[in-house]
């Protein structure tokens, strides 16, 4: 199958640009603008539509909107029924059911016959805040990335979510996208295009390399401007693309690097870090340190304060690569 | 005016073609293969609108073998529909064969969704018969499940978003053997009462005996007709169905025929005993 055209206009898109939103509202707008363009873009939600954001294409699109209930594996499998009649279902729930308990059906029924189907999911990582563990994916990426057939988008922003999810419409194949619960502040630059596969770098460092995704980029931009003010040349990349990973733009990083720093909301096992450290370890050695949740579950409290609990902020990119050249 | 003596002669050659092919394989699922022969013979030589040379074909009927272990079925009903040449079987469970142990649709034209973990194809269907409702397509969706099959609580969940969504061009089929790997469905984990189960989840249900080609023929022919809700045809069969030493006999769920047990099993198919 080739293309598939229903691509958002550039206005629509650079709407985006410059603010400061929750990517999963983002998701919300622009799935309804797919709509309007493309009458094959059908949508299903488990039960979860006022928080993923897809009810604004249920009440424009009532007819082309399925909601499942609470049952997240019979929602991939009816999502698959849907793409292999031509329609390309956007299945959203929360990332850690979406990824955990249809786990299976995933791999089985959407990968392994490469159906066509766009699994967006909202509330990755620990800025999910007050309900705590059970509703924080710390493993979604793992266990996306480890799947045949599987592509895997973090997006940083609501500028960069905007252009992933026309993407998504116009690629044929599944994909896993994970969107967040909380506002992130906007890094991308307006020139920006996103490609699958394809990294965004800010600048290449000659000392230190972050590479992050999601809402770490934010922090990453933060702790460079300070690391390159005290004389460590320090550059950020934005790997949103975990898989397939721009092993290119990672192999020019590796050369460059003393140091890769990988910074994602995510279990520093499995993820973008893993990744990383697959690829180096293979192709151009150099010491990587993963900023990430240390193999622990996450809790309750607010997202700024969990940010800060499980060493996911700039601060901790700098101790880390302060740490690193004292030795 | 519907052929019975051409379908049990169908059915009777698709037989004859799974034991052969499990035999030359030497592993596969023998028993529930043979069981679901008569309902995927109905369903491919008299009720599903299908191109064997178009298998892409957007208004043809989709059969979904959720129960994907009993593929040898699927296969011989594929080859002798012309999906493909019938010499392809021999290289069943072989390396490279487009004829995996489990269907694999990536591999092989006229397999819908790759299936083999039970309890997700009835999903699958209601995404199917939706999605051809939303283009205005008036095809049918026919999912055949096991009986063990439904121990798995995602067939639940799509029992009740087929009938929430009013999914009457979705009719599923279950082949109703009794028996699954570690024993009697009813020792391992007692399924019954089905016929109740899923009219309580909002289903038309019909009871009929899987291996009466005309029962088949009309349960099929008057599931089309009901408006509003799916329809489940309860089939009872028996597991090994058509070769006197496999029938009832649970060991024979998922081991192949010996080159002895498919002589006598090619005997008896081919003196029609069936």
């Amino acid at each position: 199958m080739g293309k598939i055209d229903c691509t958002c206009s550039l206005s629509e898109i650079s709407d985006f640009y410059g603010k400061e939103m929750a990517t999963r509202d983002a998701y919300g707008i622009v799935l309804t603008e797919l709509g309007k363009k493309n009458p094959d873009i059908v949508v299903l939600d488990a039960d979860l539509s006022c928080s993923t954001k897809t009810v604004n294409f249920a009440k424009k699109f009532p007819d082309r909107f399925f909601n499942i209930g609470v049952a997240e594996q019979d929602m991939i499998g009816v999502a698959a029924g849907l793409a292999l009649t031509g329609k390309i279902p956007f299945a959203s729930t929360f990332a850690i059911f979406a990824t955990g308990r249809a786990w299976e059906q995933i791999r089985q029924t959407v990968c392994y016959s490469n159906a066509n189907v766009k699994i967006v999911a909202t509330h990755g990582g620990i800025t999910v805040g007050e309900d705590g563990a059970t509703h924080q994916a710390l493993e979604d990426v793992a266990l996306m990335r480890v799947i045949p057939n599987m592509t895997v988008i973090v997006p940083a922003d609501a500028y960069e979510t905007s252009q992933v999810i026309v993407s998504a419409a116009e690629y044929y194949g599944p994909m896993y996208v994970r969107l967040g619960r909380s506002k992130v502040p906007p890094v991308m630059p307006k020139d920006y295009k996103f490609q699958i596969g394809k990294a965004y770098v800010f600048r290449i460092g000659k000392d230190v390399n972050i590479i992050a995704n999601g809402l770490m980029v934010s922090e990453a931009l933060k702790a460079s401007e300070i690391l390159n003010k005290e004389g460590i040349d320090t550059g950020v990349a934005n790997f949103s693309s975990v898989k397939p990973l721009d092993e290119e733009t990672l192999l020019k990083i590796a050369k460059s690097s003393k140091l890769i720093i990988t910074a994602e909301e995510h279990s520093i096992i499995g993820g973008l870090g893993s990744a990383v450290c697959e690829f180096v370890s293979e192709n151009s050695p150099v010491t990587v340190k993963r900023i990430g949740v240390r193999d622990t579950f996450g809790c309750s409290g607010s997202w700024r304060e969990l940010l800060k609990f499980y060493g996911l902020t700039a601060e901790d990119i700098i101790h880390t690569v302060r740490e690193f050249f004292k030795k | 005016m519907v052929d019975i003596e051409f379908l049990k002669e169908k059915a009777r050659q698709i037989r004859i073609e799974i034991v052969k092919m499990l035999a030359n394989a030497g592993s596969g699922h023998t028993g529930g293969s043979l069981s679901a022969a008569d309902i995927v013979t109905v369903l491919y030589f008299y009720k599903m609108k299908h191109d064997p040379k178009n298998p892409n074909w957007a208004e043809r009927d989709r059969f979904i073998l959720s129960k994907g272990h009993a593929a040898p079925v699927l296969y011989a009903a594929l080859a002798l529909s012309g999906y493909f040449d019938k010499s392809l079987l021999n290289s069943l469970r072989k390396l490279g064969s487009p004829l995996q142990g489990h269907p694999c649709c990536k591999d092989l034209p006229g397999v819908e969704v790759s299936t083999g973990s039970l309890g997700q194809g009835l999903s699958v269907a209601c995404g199917m018969a939706l999605g051809l409702r939303l283009s205005g397509i008036n095809s049918r969706v026919y999912c055949l499940l096991g009986d063990g099959e439904i121990q798995e609580g995602q067939v639940w969940e799509a029992a009740m978003t087929a009938s929430h969504y009013k999914i009457d061009n979705l009719c599923a089929i279950l082949d109703h053997n009794n028996l699954q790997i570690d024993g009697s469905c009813t020792d391992v984990m007692n399924i019954k009462p089905i016929e109740d189960k899923f009219i309580a989840f909002g289903w038309n249900v019909f009871t009929i005996d899987g291996h009466n080609i005309k029962e088949i023929v009309e349960a099929l022919d008057t599931a089309q007709k009901v408006k509003g809700k799916p329809t489940m045809i309860v089939a009872n069969t028996i597991k090994g169905k058509g070769v006197s030493i496999f029938e009832g006999k649970v060991q024979y769920h998922g081991v192949a025929p010996t080159k002895e047990e498919l002589e006598i099993a090619l005997k008896e198919l081919k003196d029609g005993k069936n």
